[in-house]
């Protein structure tokens, strides 16, 4: 069993926990996820690792409500305990040798988004972070992105904060402006990162996306997690989650993303039902 | 005087219609008087032939003789002395080409049904035995065990036995391996595996589960940091294999890993199960291949209500399942295609609406028959395409079980570690690898074989162990 440390609501469908997992904590580097489960019937599900704390053993997740797992997981407070917690998994984000770095996120992403903009900016990168979110009351982590990036650039759909603009077109805005990128790293919604890509192989800059497919294990068995990458069938759980952005084919992996969309809706409808009941 | 019955006493199993929507035991065991009845078949032949075919070695005419006289506990100690896990070696070996095989009574009628007397004496043991296992005195040695199936288990067992202070490190939630994520319920009940994994608790062996060594912890750390002095390397085998053709990503394809661990390890065929799986109810299934794993993977899509076809492109002599496993599935209605492979998984694609949500789903397969041709390389007759024989199935989902490659994780996290061509862990006869004090065995070694086979190599390499460490 793994204790909730701390819950931190950052909007009104994303929460922070920090868990205490010291064997996750010892060896957590930017660009891995984490495996939990809830409880004894839970699904495994995947959540990429937003922080760590070597010296506490505690690793930082950062997530959406978005079916019955995440509902469940946030009924969960500060002092309970989750049943399975298991990582770190997948590789960790290159960063060696990167000068100029345009790290892009959307929504929940940005989150995700955030450990690999503060390694590259701890290690002397000039990062560009380009944060977008639906409207104001949406945006998460700004006082962090704002220490983790040399220029923060936030834009949101409908031009409550910062700019009224898609985090594309804040990015077309800094190659306009003659921003050079060794790399743009794009973490967000799978048609996010498709649009980001897009614009970035016609300047033939590098980038890199983080896939987060469906998965059981996590380990290499299952190959839930695969999706076609420069032709080839690729697993996300030991092969990325990061994978060269301009290889990967996003309109299979949205398809394959929504295989039990169905089942999700059902479960989750079930379970805020579960949890009115017991309120009563 | 023995009993000279030609015939096996019949394992009495469930109505074929009746297990075919269920997830219970198919097979249910010898009674008292069935078992008793069929020890007596064995003629307590001299030179022991069927021991020489059991990868453990067994002392099979003496467990039978205890049997004989009903003294089953006395058969239980016997066994136990060298299979860490009777009860589920009972149910899955493949006794047919091991000790069975060289049964004497199989020159002129059935063997002595071996398999299905150990299983009774597995069962009766863990019905009836009050005594609880007891932890040996330790010896001072600490060794760690990757991964808790059928080869880590018994390499543990062994050791426990011995008095070493044993860690078994697990990647997933629970413990077992195949034994809990791949093999289903009907053919071996986890509560049999729960067992067997708290009689090593008992004799003191630790398990961590959520442990994936190699990310979470390296083999150097076990060694050099946590004062390990060996380590035994059981983590099974890897990733699935496809057979890259057109479609195998389209929603509805599975692996048969991903396919089973849905149902055995996650449940997902149980009401209110948090796990997903496709609603097969009504639906067509095809799955690609003919060993056990893909038997498993068809009788499980039959119990969630699937009509089911086999296909594989050789001939039904050639399936690799165990003749048990081909007859069960065909008893309760799977529909073999034999000389038949796939060429294409063909996928449901809407012009007038891009938002349709089964577009990129599986709606058939394309396959070509097949016929047999001169022998190949492994001695199976190899099958050629015939000419002009294409033609399409309509089915809603695809399980490709086509077998595994193993897994690179650790690998490429431990220096030195020689690996083969195929990615097998290479190891000397003593399951020793490369790298001193570093063990290996089962799956990671040899690629997919059986449970008995990864045993045998948890044994050898306890052994190897032992005689290595014992006198430091």
């Amino acid at each position: 069993m793994y204790r909730i440390v701390k819950k931190r609501v950052l909007n009104p469908t994303v929460t922070m926990m920090e868990i205490e997992a010291p064997i996750v904590a010892r060896k957590a580097e930017p660009g891995q996820f984490i495996i939990l489960r809830v409880d004894e019937n839970g699904e495994r599900i995947p959540l990429t690792i937003a922080a760590y704390d070597r010296e506490a053993g505690t690793v930082s997740i950062i997530y959406q409500i978005v079916g019955a797992t995440t509902e469940k997981l946030n009924h969960k407070e500060e002092g309970e305990y989750i049943q399975d917690f298991v990582g770190p998994l997948g590789r960790a984000t290159e960063t060696e040798g990167l000068k100029r770095v345009a790290v892009v996120g959307g929504g929940v992403g940005t989150a995700i988004a955030y450990p690999v903009a503060k390694k590259l900016h701890d290690e002397g990168c000039h990062v560009d972070l380009i944060v977008g979110f639906r409207n104001k009351d949406l945006i998460i982590l700004k006082e962090e992105f704002e220490a983790a990036s040399t220029n923060l650039i936030i834009g949101t759909d409908d031009g409550s904060y910062g700019k009224k603009a898609l985090v594309t077109e804040l990015l077309q805005e800094q190659i306009d402006a003659g921003a050079k990128y060794d790399r743009v790293i794009a973490i967000g919604p799978v048609i996010m990162m498709k649009f980001v890509c897009e614009l970035t192989k016609k300047y033939n800059i590098p980038t890199v996306v983080s896939m987060n497919p469906i998965m059981i294990d996590g380990t290499g068995m299952c190959g839930g997690c695969r999706l076609t990458v420069g032709g080839e069938t690729k697993f996300a759980c030991v092969d990325g989650p990061e994978f060269d952005g301009h290889q990967v084919d996003f309109d299979e992996a949205m398809s394959r993303g929504a295989m039990y969309r169905d089942f999700e809706l059902h479960a989750r409808e079930e379970t805020c039902n579960l949890f009115k009941q017991e309120v009563k | 005087m023995p009993n000279m019955s030609l015939k096996k006493n019949p394992m009495p199993h469930q109505d074929p219609v009746v297990r075919a929507g269920n997830f219970q035991e198919v097979a249910l065991g010898y009674t008292k008087e069935q078992a008793i009845d069929e020890a007596q078949r064995c003629l307590h032949c001299k030179n022991m032939p069927c021991v020489s075919g059991c990868p453990v070695m067994i002392h099979i005419p003496e467990f039978i003789a205890k049997v004989a006289e009903g003294d089953f506990e006395a058969a239980y100690q016997i066994i136990a002395q060298d299979s860490a896990l009777p009860a589920v070696c009972g149910r899955v070996c493949p006794q047919e080409t091991q000790c069975e095989s060289k049964c004497v009574r199989g020159i002129k009628g059935e063997p002595v049904g071996i398999g299905r007397l150990e299983r009774f004496v597995a069962d009766w043991h863990n019905a009836n035995a009050t005594e609880k296992a007891v932890a040996p005195a330790p010896n001072g040695h600490k060794v760690a065990v990757i991964g808790s199936g059928p080869s880590g288990l018994t390499c543990a067992g062994d050791l426990a036995r011995k008095g070493y202070e044993v860690t078994v490190f697990e990647a997933l939630h629970l413990a077992g391996g195949v034994l809990v994520y791949g093999i289903p319920e009907f053919r071996l009940p986890k509560s049999i595996v729960q067992k067997e994994v708290d009689g090593l608790k008992e004799l003191g062996v630790k398990i961590e589960t959520n442990v994936v060594i190699g990310r979470s912890i390296t083999i150097d750390e076990l060694m050099e940091e946590m004062g390990f002095e060996a380590v035994f390397i059981g983590s099974g085998a890897g990733l699935p294999m496809f057979m890259h053709i057109p479609g195998e990503n389209l929603k509805g394809v599975y692996s048969a890993n991903e396919f089973l661990t849905r149902i055995n390890l996650m449940k997902a065929y149980r009401e209110g199960a948090d796990t997903p799986i496709m609603d097969l109810k009504g639906k067509k299934v095809a799955v690609v291949g003919g060993g056990n794993v893909a038997m498993d993977a068809a009788r499980c899509s039959k119990r969630l209500g699937a009509e089911v076809y086999v296909i594989y492109r050789r001939s039904e002599a050639e399936l690799p399942a165990r003749r048990e496993e081909v007859e069960h599935a065909k008893e309760e209605g799977i529909i073999f295609k034999t000389l038949t492979n796939p060429v294409e998984i063909l996928g449901y694609h809407n012009p007038d609406d891009r938002r349709d949500p089964k577009n990129g789903s599986v709606c058939g397969i394309k396959c070509v028959e097949m016929e047999l041709g001169e022998p190949d390389a492994s001695g199976r007759r190899r099958p050629i395409v015939k000419e002009g024989s294409e033609f399409d199935m309509e089915m809603d989902c695809v399980i490709m079980s086509l077998g595994t490659s193993p897994n690179p994780l650790i690998k490429s996290t431990t220096k030195g570690l020689e690996i083969n061509k195929k990615g097998g862990i290479i190891v000397n006869e003593d399951g020793l690898t490369s790298r001193e004090h570093v063990y290996a065995g089962g799956d990671a070694v040899t690629g997919a074989a059986t449970v008995i086979l990864a045993m045998g190599a948890g044994k050898t390499a306890a052994k190897a162990i032992d005689e290595q460490l014992k006198n430091k």
